[in-house]
């Protein structure tokens, strides 16, 4: 089954959970409270560096949650486990029987074809039996949605970093993720690219769309998110909501915390 | 999803293996009508020129295609044996006196001559100038200071050369002559290396009058009746090999035997010498 | 040299002429390797792309495999498939030997090892950079495999192009299961082989200068293509 550190197969768009055995069972207990993704004793480690120490991680329905920290600290480690492509220790269960999910990633690849065939192939990939037509509507608006429709007939390529990151978010969206990760979605943008990543996202989120993302940017997570989770060498250090993280009570164990620098 | 790919996968490999008999799909029409058949002869008669000269001759008599696969009389003879030629047209009595007893072809049937000459350097330092070979050969053995090169490739020429030297006392040149180099080559080739070395050589006399390489080398000994090479034409017998193709390679062997035939291979000049002479049995 | 020098000026003088014998030798080889790498592109690209896609246990022993059979001499192929087709072997009944279509199929095995090794190194070096954004799109192995292949189409051309060159020069596969028949198997290397042999070099000079031109200018289309698509390529070269 999941063997620690080695990818497992396609993440289907409509299928079962890759590489979890619990999902049927878990499915019984569908429930508007049951989290999305849940993660017990879930722990990585590649030969003999530990990623991720085991850890239990919920992801509720409908949450902002940005991972914070330094490089290493195990944020991608921790978005692929959740994502389901990762083998790992423990188990990991999703709240819905078959969990729509999609992963943005800092620089994302486009396949050397037009912006629109891009957008198909995903839509294509992610729900063989959809028919034409719809496949021609979702990117039509997942096109608008991220502003991107006159440029349908460029090479995706072609494109500059923020039009491609904002490209790679409406392959996502088409597909009606109930579930949306992402890893360092801005590390690579420019201020004004980044803030049209940021506005997409709250927009996402405001659909209820639930959003998993990591972040060097605290300023970042402050603006979007609803919780945030400190990692610090593959462990979870501070995992608080927004307010509570940023507010004082914390800011004692921030300011040690953050010694290398990361304030807003 | 999980049942529609090993369909798609199916599908596929359907549409990769039509894609590939698609040539042979192409090639099967053609060989349902034409009326051609192999011929297993050998390199020297191929680079003797004579083939261009005297097959139109033939499929203009008969509207039947001659295909020719040019290799050493052993290899001719094998391809008799396995079955993937019709008729043979080599130059080893012996040889095919045995091909035919042990029952892979039809009875053989005399067609012409040619002849071997011995060539060699102007200067002829070991002296063989004149019209006995097994004379010229016994000299040669005694002259280490001088190359032979042999085609060494079970080829007729090559038997007939053997045949020579063991008349002149010889019996295993290779072993009992260290200025004996054997190519393993055909007739073209060998007098390739012999003008590079300036050494002595046995060929066929067509093959000579068209080799342009010369260098050095002129014909040292002719004429001797030991030198004539008698070609025979064998049908490969049905009986062994049921596809080869009996009448139309009876027609052929029956044409070289006519006097048409005979005619034409007489015909056959190069530079105004004849290289081939008749002697079909009437 | 002036042997040389005028051999060479009648191997022009066919060339312009477009002397008879020399165009149907010319297309029987473009003919004879065209579809030979026509069916090894199918099998090759496919095959080739799924091995760098795919996991399963035994895989470096396959890839192994792989390269070793593209160090595999021309003549043993040759000598396998006459043996296979010959009327005393096991395919005799086809009568198939001394055609084309042997030719095309001996050629098919040299061709297939070197366009399976080639795809699979490119599209193992695609999926290196997009291979998990593919897996989390929803792609299995063989939609990888061929995304990767559609992405990578203009490094495609190029290998097709490498495969071609070599299939067209080569010359101990299709002299043995060819047979060399004059106006019928005779293709630009056998026919060069022939014609030295026998002293005869205007023909073989002539033919010589097509088959460089041709391998020269498939070596031209090669540095075409657009740039960054074919590096994978181009450093196996």
């Amino acid at each position: 089954m999941a063997v620690n550190g080695k990818r497992l197969r396609a993440v289907p768009g409509g299928d079962a959970a890759a590489g979890d055995a619990t999902s049927e069972a878990a499915s019984a207990a569908v429930g508007a409270g049951a989290p999305l993704v849940q993660l017990r004793g879930a722990g990585v480690s590649y030969g003999t560096v530990r990623a991720l120490a085991p850890i239990d991680f919920d992801v509720g329905r409908g949450e902002v949650i940005a991972l914070v920290g330094a490089n290493g600290s195990g944020k991608t480690t921790l978005l692929r486990v959740l994502h389901g492509v990762l083998g790992h220790e423990g188990t990991r269960r999703t709240g819905v029987a078959a969990l729509r999910q999609a992963m943005v990633f800092q620089r994302p690849f486009l396949l050397r074809l037009s912006v629109w065939s891009n957008l198909r192939i995903a839509l294509w990939l992610a729900e063989r039996a959809m028919p034409a037509e719809e496949r021609h509507a979702r990117a039509g608006q997942a096109l608008a949605r991220v502003g991107l429709d006159a440029l349908a007939a460029r090479p995706a390529r072609a494109l500059s970093g923020g039009e491609q990151q904002r490209l790679a978010l409406a392959r996502a969206w088409a597909t009606r993720p109930e579930l949306l990760l992402l890893d360092e979605p801005t590390a690579s943008l420019d201020p004004d690219a980044k803030t049209a990543v940021e506005k997409l996202l709250a927009g996402f989120a405001a659909d209820g769309t639930t959003i998993v993302f990591s972040t060097h940017d605290l300023g970042q997570a402050r603006r979007l998110a609803t919780r945030i989770v400190h990692l610090d060498a593959g462990r979870i250090d501070l995992d608080a909501p927004a307010r509570e993280f940023f507010d004082s009570a914390a800011a004692r164990r921030r300011d040690g915390l953050f010694a290398d620098g990361a304030l807003p | 999803m999980t049942t529609r790919i090993p369909l798609r996968r199916a599908r596929r490999a359907v549409l990769v293996l039509l894609a590939c008999a698609l040539p042979l799909a192409l090639a099967q029409p053609a060989r349902a009508q034409d009326r051609s058949i192999v011929m297993a002869s050998t390199t020297s008669t191929e680079q003797s020129g004579l083939f261009p000269h005297l097959l139109p001759a033939f499929t203009k008599a008969t509207g039947i295609q001659v295909k020719v696969i040019a290799v050493g009389t052993g290899q001719a003879l094998d391809m008799g044996r396995r079955g993937d030629a019709d008729v043979l047209f080599v130059h080893d009595r012996a040889a095919e006196e045995k091909f035919i007893a042990e029952g892979w072809g039809l009875p053989r049937r005399d067609v012409m001559y040619n002849d071997f000459v011995l060539v060699g350097p102007k200067s002829d330092k070991a002296g063989v100038r004149g019209k006995d070979i097994v004379a010229a050969l016994t000299k040669l053995a005694a002259s280490p200071a001088e190359t032979f090169v042999s085609r060494g490739d079970k080829s007729g020429t090559h038997a007939a050369e053997l045949r020579y030297w063991k008349t002149a006392g010889v019996d295993a040149p290779k072993a009992k002559m260290a200025h004996y180099e054997e190519c393993g080559c055909g007739m073209g080739p060998a007098l390739n290396i012999a003008s590079a070395k300036n050494a002595y050589l046995l060929a066929d006399r067509g093959t000579w009058l068209n080799f342009q390489n010369r260098g050095d080398l002129e014909i040292l000994v002719e004429g001797d009746t030991r030198l004539f090479n008698q070609y025979g034409v064998i049908v490969v017998d049905p009986a062994k090999h049921p596809n080869v193709k009996r009448e139309l390679a009876q027609a052929f062997s029956d044409w070289l035997v006519s006097p048409a035939g005979q005619e034409t291979i007489a015909r056959y000049k190069i530079g105004g010498q004849q290289l081939f002479f008749p002697n079909a049995k009437p | 040299m002036s042997a040389v020098g005028e051999a060479a000026s009648l191997a022009l003088d066919l060339i312009v002429h477009a002397d008879a014998a020399l165009v149907r030798t010319v297309a029987l080889s473009f003919a004879v390797s065209g579809t030979a790498c026509l069916c090894a592109a199918w099998l090759g690209l496919a095959g080739g792309a799924w091995l760098a896609a795919a996991r399963f246990p035994g895989q470096r022993a396959v890839l192994l495999v792989l390269d070793t059979l593209l160090a595999l001499p021309s003549v043993v192929v040759g000598l396998a498939v006459y043996l296979l087709l010959s009327r005393s072997g096991p395919l005799g009944d086809w009568g198939i030997l001394f055609t084309p279509t042997a030719m095309v199929i001996a050629q098919t095995i040299l061709a297939l090892p070197v366009i399976a090794a080639l795809a699979r190194q490119l599209v193992a070096d695609a999926l290196r950079e997009g291979g998990e954004q593919l897996r989390s799109l929803g792609a299995g192995t063989f939609a990888r495999a061929a995304l990767m292949l559609l992405h990578e189409r203009w490094a495609v051309v190029t290998l097709l192009l490498i495969a071609f060159g070599r299939a067209i020069a080569e010359v101990g596969a299709v002299m043995i299961v060819g047979g060399n028949i004059d106006g019928y198997t005779r293709v630009m290397t056998t026919t060069i082989a022939l014609e030295t042999s026998k002293g005869d070099l205007p023909l073989a000079l002539a033919l010589g200068i097509v088959l460089l031109a041709v391998v020269a200018l498939l070596n031209v289309l090669v540095a075409f293509v657009p740039r960054g698509h074919a590096v994978a390529v181009a450093e196996w070269r």
